[in-house]
């Protein structure tokens, strides 16, 4: 399947990536790549098959409302960018 | 000459459930507190964590979509929403848009025109987002995700209203169904409960649906249907103008009055929806299901019956009484403790929501024991305190839940019965009034008054009003 610049150019966008017009291309043939290999597994017939919605036939995997974490923001906060004593901080929203 | 138009309305609804931990990690829910103290690898994003269901999610949800009269989902699964935003760490919402929870439910309301019925489109569960700080001062924004992960359900009305009222008595209904289900308290002020308004007009008479708007942030019930007035005005001067109204969201600004353009369906977004691979389908059996309809308890208009049923008090009372179930409680208590309905009635419509009223407090917060009022209501018919030492013990049982026996023994509130002491005190009344006397003797009747309060202020109160006059009386005809 052909990707089109346009496409490459939504799909970047939506993803907050700027591609240079050389990755650009490259991101168009990778994507083209990846659809083509997942388009072989349309070659199977599948219309006796039951779907799916998960991968592991298992279901109601359940936890009961028991708070088992305490406060360990310390931690958390170590792998920020950028932090005040107690959050995070980031670029300025509106 | 203007057309007449008709407002078409449905509701998108957020009610943030009353877990003790969040939808998808082991922390803490509760409100308040230093930022990011509830926060683990799950909530707050990182890669590698693994989201795992909390049942009481799933059992709240069920519970609220058979109050609501939806089908429930029997195999139910969640979704990846995807967005990047700050206060969402993930950048994508786990929610359900496949296989919501619930669909196809209605809500029978009462208008001004008799009942009708508002139909549920569904009901899916997802989580909420962390909160953005903005400090003007520095220009720097903080993110808290204390918030981020918290359960939410959010409900999708059909579009079935057609005035603000409607949407109100709407809201009304479901915020109490679920009040009553105990699974949020749905408080707009503190977005426990989030409204979105879908709106169009059409002419009336006429079927065909008009351009929507949806409008956002709207923090009351005041405010939705300020909303809703303005926004029908909006819309219909501009299809009087012979224009188009544009499909956009909209945010209120309630200070101002009017709402303002947030997006328009040109820069709506490409959400990606798929099938959340962490997640594995949620199958509610036969069993589960019975399980939660067995626990459902008695809602607001099965009460409403059974207390003109049983207490035949009147339909007023009823009324305000059912209207949180906090008071519902607080009625039935004190009506198992022996006291009679319509005096415990009483109570709670007349002094317990005006000292509700006088000290702020909010009445979903009112916690006092309908016991205690039931002691307190025996104490008066018993004749051991007065109507106005009563009010005075009933403040404390409201603020603190005294035990009013304990409490006006502590305090010596409890009428003397002792009549021997109380004639002594009426003689010395007598003697210290003297002018209060003579003009009794000339036919002053107001007089007594200053005798009778006299002894009450002496006795403290600790009087019956009657009991005092009639021994005055007695003493001025011995004179
Ligand atoms: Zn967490």
């Amino acid at each position: 399947m052909q990707i089109s610049d346009d496409m490459i150019k939504y799909v970047a966008e939506l993803a907050k990536l700027e591609l240079s017009d050389e990755h650009k291309e490259q991101a168009k043939k990778d994507m083209s790549d990846m659809l083509e290999y997942v388009n072989t597994l349309n070659e199977l017939d599948t219309s006796n098959v039951e779907p799916m919605s998960h991968c592991f036939p298992v279901a109601n995997v359940l936890r009961d409302d028991v708070v088992t974490n305490s406060n360990d923001r310390d931690n958390m906060l170590l792998n920020a960018p950028d932090k005040s004593e107690d959050s995070y901080i980031v670029p300025k929203t509106f | 000459m203007s057309k007449e138009y008709e407002a078409v309305i449905g509701l998108e609804v957020h009610v943030e459930l009353n877990t003790k931990t969040k939808i998808f990690c082991g922390c803490s829910t509760a409100f308040g507190g230093s930022p990011n103290i509830n926060v683990c690898p799950v909530c707050s994003g990182m890669p590698g964590s693994l989201p795992v269901l909390n049942r009481a999610v799933v059992d709240k949800a069920i519970s609220i979509g058979l109050a609501t009269n939806c089908n429930i989902t029997r195999n139910s699964k969640f979704d990846r929403k995807n967005y990047f935003y700050p206060d969402n760490p993930q950048n994508y919402q786990i929610s359900q848009l496949y296989y919501p929870i619930c669909r196809d439910g209605k809500i029978e309301i009462e208008t001004e025109n008799g009942k009708k019925f508002v139909r549920i489109h569904e009901m899916h569960m997802e989580e909420d987002a962390g909160k953005l700080i903005h400090n003007t001062f520095t220009g720097e924004t903080y993110v808290d995700f204390n918030r981020s992960g918290v359960p939410l359900v959010e409900i999708v009305s059909e579009p079935d209203m057609r005035s603000a009222d409607e949407v109100l008595a709407y809201l009304d209904k479901l915020r109490l169904t679920v009040q009553y289900l105990n699974a949020s308290d749905c408080k707009l002020n503190e977005g426990s409960m989030r409204v979105d308004v879908n709106m169009s007009l059409r002419e009336k008479g006429t079927e065909k649906l008009g351009t929507r708007t949806e409008t956002k942030n709207l923090n009351s019930f005041k405010a939705i249907k300020r909303c809703i007035e303005n926004e029908f005005e909006r819309q219909a001067d501009i299809l009087d103008a012979g224009e188009k109204v544009v499909q956009e969201t909209r945010r209120w600004d309630d200070d101002k009055g009017y709402s303002y353009t947030m997006r328009s369906k040109e820069d709506a977004q490409d959400y990606r929806y798929f099938p959340d691979p962490d997640l594995v389908p949620l199958i509610i059996d036969d069993e589960w299901l019975a399980r939660i309809k067995a626990s459902q308890p008695e809602l607001r208009d099965e009460k409403k019956e059974r207390y003109a049923r049983e207490y035949g008090i009147p339909e007023y009372d009823i009324g305000l009484i059912t209207e949180y179930k906090e008071l519902a409680n607080i009625f039935e208590d004190g009506v198992n403790s022996g006291a009679d309905p319509k005096k415990v009635s009483n109570w709670i419509i007349g002094e317990t929501l005006r000292l509700a009223k006088d000290f702020e407090t909010d009445i979903a917060d009112i916690s006092f024991s309908g016991k205690n009022l039931a002691s307190l209501i025996k104490l008066l018919d018993e004749k051991k305190i007065n109507n106005t030492i009563a009010k005075q013990v009933f403040e404390h049982v409201f603020k603190e839940n005294v035990n009013p026996v304990e409490y006006a023994e502590k305090n010596n509130l409890i009428i003397k019965t002792d009549t021997g002491a109380l004639a002594e005190m009426v003689k010395k009344a007598v003697a210290a009034n003297p002018k209060a006397v003579a003009d009794m003797k000339a036919g002053k009747k107001k007089a007594m008054g200053a005798i009778v309060g006299f002894v009450m202020k002496e006795m403290k109160g600790k009087c019956d009003p009657a009991e005092v006059n009639k021994l005055v009386m007695e003493e001025l005809a011995k004179l």
